[in-house]
């Protein structure tokens, strides 16, 4: 990678020149920045962002996408934080900047993991549906064309001639006329998900798409593209991870603000093994509760089991060789030799401390991995109940942890609509007594750290300094503060030059 | 017609593929012109030998070479697979993962076994006039969707020398496909769905997409003929009754079941033409008094679809290192060669007239017997390769040929495009 030497200094814009930049309020984001930015902007700008597409991510969970709910709080949280989306009489440029440069930054702190990447292409997708919802109908067809899509809206004369057949194939015409709506003409290949289901009308190689169904497409578009710029970046990465000045800023970034991993041990020892039965009932998430009981009755578990639990146990805080006593003293009760389980067993779990082998500290599983892997077979406890145990077991389970009925129903509907990290959080608010638990659940022992915290009377547990902050559970302004005070012991009177930073995302 | 007989062919593949195998036309279909380089030499060819030895990555320098093989090697059955990275027969010196197959033509491959349930006159591997005709229909409504609905310009229609007919579609933006959306194609064209176990297998909804209403128009040519009168589909009760499994039971209309009542009128009648129009008169009756959506002309063109409509076999098309016969290709248990069907007559196509290897063989020995005789001992010892054109085989090749010249064409339109934009004159 190379930086380029000359700083080149650009002159302030004429108006004409700066609306040229950014002509619509929103983008595909195809051509980094260009221009200068200071360390402390830089910052700024991508903390804002990662506040914004967190916001996205809890509105997407908290209410059904598109609703009016939905779109009006979205859009307050885009004009508190300053960023584009809709067309208004004020000067548009500096929002459209801010949402050009940071997306760009963002791809630097999300781009090295299968996670961080899945999650950032998310935010980024709803985002962006949500601002081409709210795009006026004469101001789509430009869009369109500057973005290079190769979609053209057909004149109205071609339209009548096609109307019966492609209302007879599109399943969004109930009955609505042709003529409001546009409808644009693509090449078949790339309607693949419409014309596989025969949703869209073919002719002589050509989809049919009206403009209900382009929004499908168009963000399809975007996520391949941005998948591959990702991929892309992360190659990159180790020249920007090179750069004193962004390392611990980006570092920060994608740990601070998309869940911690849980792998730092900040109650390291705080734990007893004969507190861990009365805790399981407490403050376990039902995944973990539901492990524990089985290696209780069972005196075993099998490797998913072992690695799903074990992992957690780790990231509340046991020790290496607490965990060796709690699983040896368990299996020994299953008629297990000892010697057995020394040669067996206490390596692995040895190995997933990071003591042995290539020495990887593993961290527990989050969410998302549990719901998503290593689905549960016949005489395995692990996964996720909500996901993997058959509804009316579920029911069975959740009526003798004593939920009672009306929340019952609620978690089950939830588990319905697939939502089974909202169905957990619900259940932590029915034996927590609180009508919000605050947080959006993504790790188990997120849950298990939130629900001390409850039952600790609200006294946070000590936490080394390094420790990151778990999600939403401070105000916005002091994590600025936090930040931008490591920033300044670093020399924050560097003006970074963006022409370095877009050299380094092509 | 000279009978044939599978002991016979070795000797019988030896003359075929020294005179009659269309090597020069073969050739030129596969090289595409030779625009893109080594495109013929990283094709993936498959040779079935004698007792079933199977021998893949076979791959050829140029036309000469593969003439030289297959005249060696005398393979019962050829197979054409992908266009490679590499050249295939030289697959195992390239580094681990770099062999990839890249381009191949879309294939479909349709095949009389998968109708059995729906044909009373034939099972399995056999076929007759009376079912072929589920094979016209297939081609003449894949074809049509293909060409009007993808806008498929290069199609070639293969009769595959026992069951069933095959299609190569050889445009240039087509062979360069992602397997996803061949899958994709499969199931566009798809309406037929479920195995033995799945009484009904078509499904319709009162919105009815235009590939199903022109697949339906085309079906409605053909139906009284084959399914009232060649099939007889409602010819007993035995028969009517797989008709009425698949109207939905729970269809009434003034306290009658539709069932009872399509069951009473087939008892009133004599033949199926009969049975047919009354059950068609009923249907219409009920809709008409019916409030409901679950009565309506879908049902007819549900049993239609369900008895004509043709079924593919995904995973032939959606691969694309999946080998298939290839054109030319004999077969070895019917003796039959896998000719290019001719689209402007599809109708009068007829599989039992499609010349076989012996019977091409005799044509051959009795014209040169004859050309010795009238030319004294020049008999020619040189082997020549244009021989087909003094045999039946002539008018397919014909066929074949119209087809490349259409390649032509089209590929010299593409570069005369490509020059106008560069201002290349």
């Amino acid at each position: 990678m190379e930086f380029s030497g000359v700083k080149r200094r650009k002159p302030r814009l004429a108006d004409d020149q700066r609306n040229a930049c950014y002509p619509h309020s929103l983008q595909f984001y195809l051509q980094p920045p260009s221009g200068n930015v200071s360390l402390t902007e830089f910052e700024t700008l991508a903390i804002d962002r990662v506040k914004l597409l967190k916001s996205v991510e809890n509105l997407g969970v908290s209410y059904v996408k598109g609703t009016e709910q939905y779109q009006s709080k979205l859009e307050a949280e885009l004009r508190k934080l300053k960023f584009s989306y809709r067309e208004s009489l004020e000067d548009e440029y500096e929002p459209r900047r801010k949402d050009h440069i940071s997306h760009f930054i963002l791809r630097l702190a999300y781009c090295q993991s299968e996670d961080l990447r899945r999650w950032f292409i998310q935010q980024e997708m709803d985002l962006l549906r949500f601002r081409f919802s709210i795009l006026p109908k004469d101001k789509i067809q430009s869009f369109l064309k500057d973005s290079h899509l190769q979609f053209e809206a057909i004149s109205d004369e071609e339209k009548t001639l096609r109307e019966q057949d492609i209302m007879a194939s599109s399943p969004s015409f109930g009955g609505t006329q042709l003529e409001l709506e546009s409808v644009y003409k693509i090449p078949f290949a790339e309607a693949l998900d419409l014309f596989r289901g025969r949703k869209v009308y073919l002719e002589n190689g050509f989809a049919y798409v009206p403009h209900k169904d382009i929004v499908a497409i168009i963000l399809n578009e975007f996520r391949t593209k941005l998948s591959k710029a990702l991929a892309l970046t992360a190659r990159s990465l180790p020249a920007v991870q090179s750069d004193e000045r962004l390392q611990p800023l980006l570092n920060h970034l994608s740990h601070s603000y998309t869940g911690q991993d849980y792998s730092t041990q900040g109650n390291v020892g705080k734990i007893s093994l004969d507190q861990i039965d009365s805790l399981s009932t407490k403050s376990f998430p039902p995944c973990m509760r539901q492990l524990h009981k089985a290696l209780r009755e069972n005196h075993h578990l099998r490797h998913g089991g072992r690695m799903q639990y074990g992992l957690f146990l780790k990231g509340i805080g046991l020790t290496l060789e607490q965990a060796l006593q709690f699983w040896k003293q368990e299996f020994i009760r299953g008629k297990m030799d000892p010697d057995k389980f020394d040669k067996g067993y206490s390596y692995n779990i040895r190995h997933s401390y990071g003591k042995e082998g290539k020495r990887t500290d593993y961290t527990p599983y989050s969410c998302m991995k549990i719901i998503l892997t290593n689905t549960p077979g016949q005489g395995d406890y692990h996964g996720c109940p909500f996901r993997h145990s058959d509804p009316e077991l579920l029911r069975q389970k959740l009526q003798a942890y004593k939920i009672p009925a009306a929340g019952l129903s609620q978690i089950l509907d939830l588990v319905k609509g697939t939502h089974y990290q909202v169905a957990c959080q619900k259940f932590f608010e029915m034996t927590h007594n609180v009508d919000d638990c605050g947080f959006s659940l993504s790790h188990p022992n997120q849950f298990f750290f939130e629900s001390q915290r409850i039952l600790g009377g609200g006294k946070d547990i000590k936490k080394e300094s390094v420790q990151p902050e778990t999600p939403q559970t401070r105000p916005s302004v002091q994590r600025s503060k936090d930040s931008s005070s490591a920033l300044d012991s670093l020399s924050s009177s560097l003006d970074m030059d963006l022409e370095e930073l877009e050299e380094l995302l092509q | 017609m000279e009978a044939f007989d599978p002991a016979e062919l070795p000797e019988l593949l030896k003359l075929y593929y020294r005179r009659l195998f269309p090597y020069g036309q073969y050739y030129r279909w596969l090289n595409y012109g030779g625009v893109i380089k080594n495109y013929f030499q990283h094709r993936e060819f498959s040779f079935t030998l004698k007792d079933d030895i199977y021998i893949r990555y076979q791959s050829f320098n140029n036309q000469s070479e593969l003439e030289k093989e297959m005249q060696k090697m005398n393979p019962y059955k050829i197979d054409i697979g992908a266009v490679y990275s590499h050249r295939p027969n030289q697959h195992n010196t390239v580094k681990l993962g770099a062999f990839q197959a890249q381009e191949k033509e879309l294939v479909f491959d349709i095949d009389m076994t998968d109708y059995d349930d729906v044909r009373r006159c034939c099972s399995s591997a056999d076929t007759c006039s009376k079912c072929w005709t589920l094979m016209t229909m297939a081609i003449r409504i894949i074809d049509r969707a293909l060409k009007e609905d993808f806008g498929f310009k290069h199609r070639l229609w293969v009769y595959s020398g026992r069951r069933g007919v095959h299609c190569w579609v050889c445009d240039e933006s087509v062979r360069k496909l992602s397997s996803a959306v061949r899958s994709g194609i499969v199931e566009y064209l798809s309406l037929v769905k479920g195995g033995q176990d799945v009484k009904k297998k078509v499904h319709l909804s009162e919105k009815i997409h235009p590939f199903v209403r022109k697949s339906i128009n085309i079906i409605k040519k053909y139906f009284e003929q084959y399914a009232l009168v060649d099939q007889d589909i409602l010819e007993n009760k035995e028969s009517w009754d797989k008709i009425l499994a698949l109207v939905p039971e729970n269809i009434l209309s003034q306290d009658h079941f539709l069932r009872d009542e399509l069951q009473q009128g087939f008892q009133r009648h004599s033949s199926s033409l009969q049975r047919w129009e009354n059950l068609k008169n009923i249907i219409n009756k009920y809709q008409k008094n019916n409030k409901n959506d679950k009565c309506g002309p879908w049902l007819e063109w549900e049993i239609m679809l369900q008895y004509c409509f043709p079924r593919l076999d995904i995973n032939v098309s959606k691969g694309i290192n999946h080998l298939l016969k290839s054109p030319f290709s004999v077969h070895p248990k019917t003796g039959r060669i896998s000719v290019p069907i001719d689209l402007q007559k599809v109708d009068q196509f007829d599989p039992f007239t499609v010349p076989t290897i012996s019977s091409i063989c005799h044509e051959l020995d009795v014209i040169s017997t004859k050309e010795e005789k009238e030319k004294g001992a020049e008999s020619d010892i040189k082997p020549r390769t244009r021989d087909y054109k003094k045999t039946s085989l002539a008018p397919f090749v014909k066929v074949f040929e119209q087809f490349l010249e259409n390649l032509d064409k089209s590929r010299k339109g593409e570069l005369l495009k490509k020059s106008d934009l560069q201002k290349d004159f």
